[in-house]
């Protein structure tokens, strides 16, 4: 079965085909603001009603195919930011129409988390999901992802954009990425604001210090790679002791990460070295799939699409949303 | 400090710490290892590791004297990084305990009211006297003589068996704020890991209520607590 997926929930636009469990094409376009600034709704939206059209012909000619070929539609319906969520299923919801196909309203976040037990083969892992606006611990339960741990305020992916912004980093390809750069140089670790609260993490806290601190640290000789090191290790972490917290309560050996943050090479090291000292395995993916793409929402929509007897979701019911929890969702797709 | 470290054997690696079991001046003890983490940086791990071995002694000793059961500190070793405590036998996790003895069991409804409600207790006494846990999930509870559990009467107060551990988290002089975001840590772990006791945690905050006895400072938790609840609907989730 062939299912093309379309994702717009943030400054990332990106439409991934598959035949079954195969990946036919994956073609992605990012919106990059310039230094200092984040990205709002309206440009967002903007930005992806400009890509979409010649996005949607690469993925197809990249997988050979034509739109009739196609026998399910996925999109993404929450969550995220609305008008460019609205820009991919308005094009979703025209292509199913024209073509006469099924339709599938699919969560970001369970589409991350099954795209990831896809290419990893991981079967019931624990799950850190990290992201721009997303910071959960994850694990599978009597059909639902359960939450175990979740960020109390902002999320990681968010603290280190606006980190970036601080530093007047630019967001070309992207400010974790130009972080993650600076941070390899960096020695010196500052102290920082460390919060955890059982299976929770804050993080408002540490860029409110930080913000206050930059200058006194500058004066004291912290350069910014000095400061990109420390904001790693630290948020790293508060990450890597709340997995490890969900894993001990459930008795878990098996990680997954996934989500934009995912593709941190330090934060993957970290995991894995936790990872070594309780005997579990570390299951990571690289850019190509952990930031956000079409891909995995044509995997989670395939697997919910083939549950529902291949009903597709009522088209009263194809609409977005900006709140969605992963936990929201029935999975009826797995029977363990 | 001197003394014989004596011999021991790894019972647990639980979510910090390594546990051994030994004897320590006749007594059976627990010896709680929090082992450096490589994974992150020395200085970072040196300093958390501190303080969560200051912060658990304390809130042990504290929680003790308001009544609720904790393991008996013998010694803090901040070289060796261990806490050594009272060893409690014949004990059990609530986690494990709930796992085997309640979830997909039938006719079980008196034993968790009984469970749910002496946890709802335990957690009371120890806000009243302003400490907060930090962590509290059922995995963090220990159960002594989980057998006679199993044949206790409805409605009956099985409060003495609970004993509270792992106190690494913990905050010996917290707030009202303090009180409602562990009431809903504890809220959150209940509905991840028994997700089929979706009751668990109403039972458990009627009976907090119950017990706590101050009433104006029992009212600021409750507001507060619907405040973190609310806050946590309100997320945005974007990207
Ligand atoms: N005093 C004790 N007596 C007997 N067993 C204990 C005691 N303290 C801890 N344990 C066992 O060790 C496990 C982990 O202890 P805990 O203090 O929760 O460490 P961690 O912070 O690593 O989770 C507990 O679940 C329990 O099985
Ligand atoms: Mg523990």
């Amino acid at each position: 079965m062939i299912a093309i997926g379309f994702e717009g929930s943030a400054n990332k636009l990106g439409i991934g085909i598959i035949k079954d469990d195969e990946i036919l094409s994956n073609v992605r376009h990012t919106y990059i603001t310039p230094p200092g600034e984040g990205f709002l709704p309206r440009e967002t939206a903007q930005h992806h009603r400009e890509h979409i059209l010649p996005i949607l012909k690469k993925a197809l000619s990249d997988a050979k195919l034509e739109l009739k070929d196609v026998d399910v539609i996925c999109y993404t319906k929450g969550p995220g930011m609305g008008a460019p969520l609205n820009v991919a299923a308005l094009v979703a919801r025209t292509v199913a129409q024209m073509f006469n196909k099924p339709i599938v309203a699919v969560n970001h976040c369970v589409g991350h988390i099954e795209m990831g037990r896809l290419i990893t083969k991981s079967d019931n892992p624990i799950v850190l999901y990290v992201s721009g606006g997303n910071t959960q611990v994850i694990a599978y339960s009597q059909q639902r992802y359960r939450i175990f741990g979740e960020t109390i305020d902002i999320a990681v992916g968010n603290c280190l954009d606006r980190f970036a912004r601080l530093l007047n980093l630019s967001n070309d390809p992207s400010p974790g990425y130009n972080i993650e750069q600076l941070a390899k140089k960096g020695e010196k670790l500052a102290t920082l604001p460390y919060v955890v609260k059982g299976m929770d993490v804050s993080f408002s806290g540490i860029l409110s210090h930080a913000e206050s601190q930059y200058e006194a640290w500058i004066n004291e000789g912290y350069t910014k790679e000095d400061l990109c090191f420390t904001l790693q290790e630290t948020v790293f972490a508060m990450l890597i002791e709340i997995t490890e917290r969900a894993m001990a309560h459930v008795g878990s050996k098996e990680v997954l990460i996934v989500g934009g943050v995912g593709c941190n090479e330090r934060l993957q090291q970290m995991m894995g070295v936790m990872c070594e000292e309780r005997g579990a395995k570390l299951y990571a993916t690289d850019e190509r799939f952990c930031i956000d793409n079409g891909v995995m929402i044509a995997v989670a929509g395939l697997l919910q699409f083939r549950a529902d007897k291949c009903r597709g979701t009522p088209w009263t019911k194809t609409n977005v949303v900006q709140r969605f929890r992963t936990d929201d969702v029935y999975v009826s797709w797995r029977d363990d | 400090m001197t003394y014989t470290i004596p011999e021991s054997t790894l019972i647990a690696q639980g979510a910090e710490a390594r546990l051994y079991k030994g004897t320590y001046l006749g007594k059976s003890v627990l010896i709680k290892e929090r082992f450096e983490k490589n994974y992150r940086h020395p200085t970072l791990d040196t300093r958390l590791t501190k303080e969560r071995i200051k912060a658990e002694a304390r809130a042990l000793v504290k929680a003790k004297s308001a009544g609720v059961a904790t393991p008996t500190i013998y010694l803090v070793d901040y070289n060796r990084r261990s806490i050594f405590m009272e060893y409690i036998e014949n004990s059990t996790t609530l986690k494990a305990f709930i796992d085997e003895h309640i979830s997909k069991k039938n006719d079980v409804k008196d034993l968790i009211e009984n469970i749910a409600s002496a946890l709802g207790k335990v957690v009371a006494q120890l806000h009243a006297v302003c400490i907060v846990h930090g962590d509290l999930t059922t995995s963090n509870i220990l159960l002594k003589d989980s057998d006679k559990l199993l044949t206790s009467q409805p409605s009956s107060d099985v409060s003495d068996q609970f004993i509270a551990i792992d106190f690494g988290l913990a905050k010996t002089e917290s707030t009202s704020e303090d009180a409602a975001v562990d009431l809903y840590v504890l809220e959150r772990s209940l509905s991840s890991a028994h997700a089929e006791l979706p009751d668990l945690f109403k039972i458990i905050y009627r009976s907090y209520q119950k017990h706590f006895k101050n009433n104006s400072r029992l009212k600021e938790i409750i507001a507060k607590y619907e405040d973190v609840k609310a806050r946590g609907r309100k997320r945005t989730m974007v990207g």
